[in-house]
């Protein structure tokens, strides 16, 4: 067979096959399972297959995080009933409340690797590509047959290829580029493809960042996407991996390097010749902050072209955007400064790991003291559960990747999405606006 | 398999998983009625008092895209909604409608030719849509999935097969 894309390489290996083709259909075995607060839900459509074991319970991942700490009793039942299932089947991948974001923690911990594959109940599971990982998202019935069975059945996508060149500018992020190429094309843009990500832009990306272009994609449609997994990615890994295997009690005795080196020779890579669907091409230099206006993601327009629109609330955190890289953009925005009269400023860490190193590097004092909020690490008011939920008529300005009306738990209050700096920058303004405006 | 018939339902292009079905139920809703109770709350008010078993929802675009909460699909479902026409649908809201034995189909023609409030016939065994302006096919959905959404749905479908041949079921759409 011909020069494959890294979708078909994935899915050819889940599946155990030596190749597959664009469009054929296969029995993909996933590495590794994900599903979060909606544990219990999948956990009782499980039961109706009658059995007393999920088939292998080494492949699943359970994080707390859509709704914590638990805002009210309905929610604890639900953790609680999630904790049983994770002991009577001896589940040990479960994070807890306030360890943070499902994609973020499954990235700290290293529970996927590159070239393999994830299957989770959660739409942001092509997340895992910044690593090199097949992931895509499956609905909760899904997920209880993948628990019972091990095995789903997915079709081989066709594959887009974004090549980006040249520099970021000054305050240009990640963030941006999702932004404006979901604009570009539209939020069905990517629709049932594999969004393949390459060039010398691309890869000077920290991995912080790279991890938000296949998280944004879900909102471009996308099956699943990839960035190919380099050297940096390998040295992240590794020490992670190793970390959680002691503490599961397994030995680990290879040195790092070996780590990284297994880890290398298991990464999945396009061939050069592999045929797309469609390719795009952009300058990073030609670039600049985009904001997606309410209530759909690819309502984008550059910064400078929303003069004044005041917001109420400004919202850094999310899978999207609450890393380290994210909260010091925003401490180096504020700092000096004061959150706007009329604006709450709030900041949700994407996981404890985060949160700490925030502390430790003093970007969450410079934050309190500008008079922001800091919240327990998770999902947050992200899709409207709690801790931020928007008064009618509200304005709200987001480092999340989805304003769908509603989304924040109030349909007649207005999301705007934006990169950390914005967000901060906005924040300080008390109107959506340019970090360089702030900083000068 | 029956044809379904019933009325129109026409809304526009990427309507979404949060305004088909609040992401703040996900968790604290549960029980089948309630869940219809909340079918397209925030797209359409007048949706959940007013739809009747067997009415069929029209879309444009990409239907359902966003999250991948299977509520968005099952509150159809349980709201009686026969079939979904589309001209494309998201892809992980076409798996939980299918899982759910909730037709998707993919059908330009028909959903421009349709007007709200008329009644429309899906004969899925015969790949057509029937509304007053005319008669519209679309691509037969393939065998094991009009199997499956006879059986109920996967759920039901697998619990058949891992019946059927133990341990060896798999199941699941594209
Ligand atoms: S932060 Fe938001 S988008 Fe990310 S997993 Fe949580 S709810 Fe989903």
């Amino acid at each position: 067979m011909g020069a494959q894309t890294f979708a078909q390489k994935a899915l050819a290996r889940a599946a155990g096959l030596p190749t597959v083709a664009v469009g054929q259909v296969v029995d993909a075995r996933p590495d590794v399972i994900l599903s979060h607060d909606n544990s219990a839900a999948i956990r009782r459509i499980w039961l109706e297959f009658g059995q007393a074991r999920v088939l292998d319970p080494a492949r699943l991942a359970i994080t707390l995080d859509h709704a914590v700490p638990a805002p009210t009793t309905r929610h604890a039942q639900n953790h609680a009933e999630i904790r049983d299932f994770v002991r009577e089947q001896g589940i040990r991948n479960f994070w807890e409340v306030g360890r943070g974001i499902c994609h973020q923690v499954l990235s700290e911990e290293a529970v996927v690797l590159p070239g393999q594959t994830i299957l989770g109940a959660d739409s942001h599971t092509t997340h895992f590509g910044w690593l090199g990982a097949f992931g895509a998202g499956i609905g909760r019935s899904e997920v209880a047959v993948l628990w019972a069975t091990g095995e789903l059945w997915l079709r081989v996508p066709e594959s887009l290829h974004i090549i980006v060149e040249g520099t970021w500018p000054l305050g240009v992020t990640a963030k941006d580029f999702a932004l404006r190429l979901i604009g570009d094309l539209g939020a069905d843009g990517g629709l049932y493809a594999s969004v393949e990500f390459s060039g010398p832009a691309i890869q000077a990306l920290s991995l912080e960042s790279r991890m938000v272009l296949p998280n944004m994609m879900a909102e471009f449609g996308a099956k699943t996407a990839y960035i190919a997994p380099d050297d940096a990615v390998f040295a992240y890994l590794a020490p992670r991996w190793a970390a959680r295997r002691r503490r599961l009690g397994e030995p680990v005795d290879e040195p790092l390097e070996e780590i990284m080196a297994t880890f290398a020779a298991g990464a999945l890579y396009p061939d050069p010749d592999a045929s797309y669907a469609a390719v795009h091409r952009y300058d990073a230099a030609r670039l600049e902050p985009y904001v997606a206006c309410p209530h759909a993601v690819d309502k984008v327009v550059p910064v400078s072209a929303l003069p004044h629109t005041p917001v109420q609330q400004a919202f850094l955190g999310t899978c999207t955007n609450g890393r380290l890289e994210d909260i010091a953009a925003a401490a180096q925005v504020v700092a000096g400064r004061r959150v706007a009269p009329g604006t709450r400023f709030l900041v949700i860490p994407a996981s404890s790991q985060v949160l700490h190193e925030a502390v430790r590097l003093g970007y969450v004092t410079t934050l309190l003291e500008a008079g922001a909020v800091i919240g327990v690490p998770g999902c947050g008011p992200c899709m409207g559960n709690h801790m931020g939920i928007p008064a009618p008529g509200e304005v709200t300005i987001s480092s999340a990747n989805r304003n769908f009306r509603g989304r924040m738990g109030t349909a007649d209050a207005e999301v705007y999405l934006a990169s950390p700096a914005v967000v901060a920058a906005s924040a300080v303004l008390g109107r959506i606006g340019d970090p360089r405006e702030v900083t000068g | 398999m029956q044809p379904i018939v019933g009325r129109a339902w026409v809304y526009g292009d990427n309507v979404n998983t949060d305004v088909i079905f609040p992401g703040k139920y996900t968790y604290t809703v549960t029980e089948r009625s309630e869940i219809a109770r909340h079918a397209l709350e925030d797209l359409d008010s007048t949706f959940a008092a007013g739809v009747q078993p067997g009415d069929v929802i029209v879309a444009g675009r990409n239907w359902g895209c966003g999250s991948s909460r299977e509520q968005a699909a099952t509150c159809l479902v349980y709201s009686g909604v026969g079939a979904v026409i589309a001209v494309s649908f998201s892809r992980i809201f076409f798996r939980n409608a299918l899982n759910n034995g909730l037709p998707a189909i993919v059908c330009p023609p028909a959903v421009a030719a349709i007007r709200a409030g008329e009644t429309v016939t899906v004969d899925l065994a015969g790949c057509t849509v029937h509304c007053a302006s005319g008669v519209f096919t679309f691509p037969p959905l393939s065998e094991k999935v009009l199997e499956m959404i006879e059986a109920g749905g996967l759920v039901a479908y697998v619990k058949r097969r891992l019946g059927a041949v133990p341990g060896g079921a798999t199941a699941g759409l594209a």
